[in-house]
């Protein structure tokens, strides 16, 4: 902004400042003396708003000219956020101002997850509250790195130094330890006009910054992330005349025709062959923030939900991530609940593993004791697990694809920012170093020794359905793989660990159990592996998953389905037979109930296909998650 | 003086994301057309966001009182545009002759019966699940505090005190039968904006915002609640100059807001635009 004319450029981007802090810190009343001052408001609002309170008995409010609603005017609270535009002499400003109280923390961060900047209030007769600390701990998690910080209301404490001095000490501390470094500290009386766009002078001769206005006019207006790694987030694929459009947004980064495009999560790759705009000039590349469509050289499989990247800069791709998260939701976020993340245009169901840490928001300790939720109104880091794939980054490397919200039951209830993410090069192949460990030895150090992960590969279904051929077939292509792999099956468990055990229920129940115990503690040691059990029961083989996860490692349920009567053909051991006859009891499938599985990682149609098709099913599905990050890289 | 209007490119951006959102996440859908400066531009940036194509129905509520010049246009672009074009009208009022200002009753009462009871006829009769809808946050106080996607219960009504979070692009897509989605992909453009869009991408609108005989219309309502306001701008760009001094409100020349405190407020609860 050197020259004049750009000075008054009126096409300049409007500048999104919210406005935040405590409950009735004097927010609404801030932006209504603004505009006023600023000559924004329009024809006879001023005189309207006079009449309002007129009628209402009361002094004259300048927040009623942002708390529009009669709920809000009522009670003199702002319930939620408004967004208005105004002018200065150097630019335009889009003004967002958010409630205050914690009921309606929810529209506060609807406002500020917009905002470009912040101000933040604090009465100065009040000094720092609650929501002071809250909400700056939520502008740091949405990214809002700006702030200015505004004692208001310096008339009730005639403007005294000392009370300003103290305030900005305290809340600099605060604000430290979130890495908050504000712009500056600027003291106001809002509803009085004072130091919004005239110098306070006389009142507080101490103080020699600037003007609300002045500090206003030196904030930067935000980066356009054109430089990050290419993240193109596919929202549908049009066919609305002989082209096939994949249309999506540029969440960071530039595509250009003739790039090579990996598509993830499957991770086809195909060349941009043009970049398609309606009614706008031709133009071969397309930066962060653009809404295009792409037509592609080759007819690969891409959908609503695939995350376009150079295969130089892929991003994460896993089922399971950290993440510090915060809840608005009216019943907390738990362990045992199924919910659905939305990140960029991928929605996947998923579950909270853990809950690794709570953080009291005001004073940023930890909340101690174990905890299996986050209550509404907290933040938390936790590890979630997705029912597939998702395609992520760590929120400091790209901040559009490193967040997410969580929808519990249609409704939008938390978000969160993703960290510690690993990265891995899907062009490299891995090296062969020689690992040596002298610490002590952990999973991860064992990972790294095997080349793989350690997971459970959970094999469920009918009698005769395939699982015990199918664990075989597997266990043997990954062992040749130099894989670690083992099976475990009635055979090896039946007859040893579990041979004082029946068939009974209690029975059934028990052995499930204690080989979801066993496969926790192999697969904890590196090893994948494979069980093939008929595992009728939902509840035990959700069991079995919490046992797994619980140590960290990976757990897929793989049903095996075949009709019962294909399986009652098959009958290899000529059990169904026996069990028509009378001769056995309590047999899957004849007299006793298979839950057929509600939402398996995946399934295996034994009788569509081959042996040799399910199982390269199945590989495709497991080799991309047992491969380690090995060749990690900075993007 | 040449501007540089990227923020444009910008706004028209984020509204072709909306607008895909919407497509992709309801299968009945449908954008209301007022035949305004505001409609123009929507219908221009679904063109944008579907590379030429219309893909949605565009439903016309028509109070009957609307001015000849709009009902032409409308008809015009519909047949150019390849636009499948919706009518909605409440016949019983209108034939019940329960209008203002004849048929005592208020300003508001008129709106209602003839805007939002027969959109909410129509939204029933076709079963919508979400429309689009042109507003925008600078037009008044209830709207400066609206969603993206906002919902609308059962009786049509919108729960202001209650709406959901939106943040980082992601909207409420996921809802109750019987209720619907009001999508506003215009919510973060101004009245200036509006204009200079219409100008960069030279967007037909009705005659009738430009200056006659010392008079235009700044927004287009029915007849005898819209007054035209006093202007000389007989283009787009003096248009854009007009507005960029002016101090008086846009709607200021809408009498159904004048008449109470919280007139547009219970218009809006129960289900108006
Ligand atoms: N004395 C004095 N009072 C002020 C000042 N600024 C605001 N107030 C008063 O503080 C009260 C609360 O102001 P609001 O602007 O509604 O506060 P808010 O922060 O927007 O409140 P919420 O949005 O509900 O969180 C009003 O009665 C204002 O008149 C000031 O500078 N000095
Ligand atoms: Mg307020």
């Amino acid at each position: 902004m050197s020259t004049p004319e750009a000075k008054s450029n009126p096409g300049a981007h409007a500048l999104r400042i919210v406005i935040v802090g405590h409950v009735d810190h004097g927010k609404s009343t801030l932006v209504g003396r603004l505009l006023h001052d600023t000559g924004s408001l329009p024809d006879g609002k001023f005189e309207q708003i006079q009449v309002v309170c007129r009628r209402r008995g009361m002094p004259f409010e300048w927040a009623f000219l942002l708390d529009a609603l009669q709920a809000e005017r009522d009670q003199n609270i702002t319930i939620d956020v408004s967004q208005i535009w105004f002018r200065s002499a150097t630019r335009s400003y889009v003004i967002i101002d958010a409630p205050g109280h914690k009921e309606f923390l929810k529209n506060m961060v609807t406002g500020a997850a917009d905002a470009d900047a912040a101000l933040l209030l604090i009465a100065a007769n009040e000094g720092v509250q609650e929501q002071s600390k809250r909400h700056a701990y939520l502008l740091s998690m949405l990214g809002v790195s700006q702030v200015i910080v505004l004692i208001n209301k310096m008339d009730l404490v005639d403007y005294s130094e000392s009370v300003y001095l103290r305030i900005e000490a305290d809340y600099r501390e605060f604000l430290a330890k979130l890495g908050i470094q504000p712009l500056r500290f600027i003291p106001i009386a809002a509803r009085d006009g004072m130091n919004l766009t005239e110098p306070l002078n006389d009142v507080a001769k101490w103080y020699s910054g600037p003007t609300l206005l002045r500090a206003l006019d030196e904030l930067t207006p935000p980066d356009p992330e054109a430089e990050g790694p290419l993240r193109f987030a596919v929202q549908d694929v049009y066919r609305f005349d002989e082209r096939r459009i994949v249309a999506g947004r540029i969440e960071s980064g530039t595509i250009r025709v003739g790039d090579d495009i990996v598509f993830s999560p499957n991770n086809k790759t195909s060349s941009v062959a043009s970049i398609e705009r309606w009614n706008a000039p031709v133009r071969d590349s397309a930066s962060a923030g653009e809404s295009i469509g792409i037509m592609l050289t080759e007819q690969i499989f891409v959908e609503r939900g695939h995350i376009g990247s150079l295969d130089t800069q892929t991003p994460i791709e896993t089922n399971r991530f950290r993440a510090r998260i915060f809840w608005m939701g009216t019943r907390p976020l738990s362990t045992g609940r199924r919910y659905t993340v939305k990140l960029l245009t991928q929605e996947v169901e998923c579950q909270l593993v853990s809950v690794d840490r709570v953080i009291d928001a005001t004073s940023l300790d930890t909340v101690s004791g174990l905890r299996l939720s986050v209550a509404r109104n907290e933040v938390a880091e936790v590890t979630i697990q997705s029912r597939s794939s998702l395609v992520m980054d760590n929120h400091d490397k790209v901040a559009a694809s490193g967040r997410f919200v969580i929808v519990d039951d249609q409704n939008v209830a938390g978000g969160g920012i993703i960290f510690g993410g690993h990265y891995v090069n899907r062009g490299r192949v891995r090296s062969t170093n020689i690992f040596w460990s002298e610490g002590t030895i952990d999973h991860q150090t064992r990972v790294e020794r095997n080349g793989h992960r350690g997971m459970v590969v959970w094999l469920t279904g009918l009698p005769g359905s395939g699982k015990s051929t199918l664990a075989r077939a597997l266990e043997t292509n990954l062992f040749n793989r130099h894989m670690q792999a083992y099976v475990l099956d009635g055979d090896n468990i039946r007859h040893g660990l579990n041979s004082n055990l029946g068939f009974s229920a209690e029975d059934r129940v028990e052995n499930i159990r204690r080989v979801a115990e066993v496969a926790k503690l192999m697969a904890d040691s590196g090893l994948i592996v494979i069980t093939s059990f008929i595992s009728p029961y939902r509840l035990d083989r959700a069991r079995a998953r919490e046992v797994i996860l619980s140590a960290d490692v990976e757990f897929i349920e793989a049903y095996v389905a075949a009709p019962l009567h294909v399986c009652e053909q098959r009958d290899p051991k000529k059990l169904y037979k026996r069990a028509r006859a009378g001769e056995i009891k309590n047999f899957t499938g004849i007299d006793d109930p298979y839950e057929v599985p509600e939402n398996p990682e995946i399934t295996i149609h034994t009788d569509r296909e081959s042996v040799k098709e399910c199982l390269e099913r199945l590989l495709d599905f497991l080799i991309p998650r047992l491969q380690l990050d090995v060749a990690e890289y900075e993007i | 003086m040449e501007f540089s209007n990227t923020h444009l490119d910008a706004l028209e951006n984020q509204s072709i994301y909306i607008l895909r959102e919407a497509y992709r996440k309801f299968k009945r859908l449908a954008m209301l057309w007022s035949v305004g400066k505001d409609s123009s531009v929507m219908l221009w940036l679904l063109r944008k966001a579907f590379f030429g194509h219309v893909p949605i129905p565009c439903v016309h509520v028509d109070t009957s009182y609307k001015l000849p010049e709009m009902i032409a246009f409308r008809d015009r672009l519909a047949k150019e545009w390849g636009i499948n074009l919706i009518v909605g009208q409440n016949r019983a009022v209108l034939d019940r002759g329960e209008t203002f200002p004849n048929g005592r009753i208020t300003r508001v009462e008129c709106c209602s019966f003839l805007k939002r009871d027969a959109l909410q006829a129509i939204i029933e009769e076709k079963d919508y699940e979400a429309v689009i809808v042109g507003i925008r946050r600078d037009e008044e106080g209830t709207r400066a505090k609206e969603r993206y996607f906002s919902p609308r219960d059962k009786n049509f009504e919108w729960n202001f005190k209650d709406q959901p979070p939106e943040l980082w692009d992601q909207f409420k897509t996921d809802f109750d039968p019987g209720t619907h989605i009001r999508v506003h992909p215009l919510l973060h453009w101004t009245e200036v904006n509006v204009w200079e869009y219409i100008d960069r991408e030279n967007i037909p609108v009705v005659d009738l915002y430009f200056s006659k005989h010392g008079m235009r219309y700044r927004s287009l309502g029915c007849a005898p609640c819209t007054k035209p306001v006093q202007s000389r701008a007989r283009t787009v760009p003096e248009i854009i100059a007009e507005l960029r001094n002016t101090k008086t409100g846009e709607r200021s020349t809408r009498a159904q807001d004048q008449e109470a405190e919280d007139a547009f407020e219970r218009l809006r609860a129960s289900g108006y635009m």
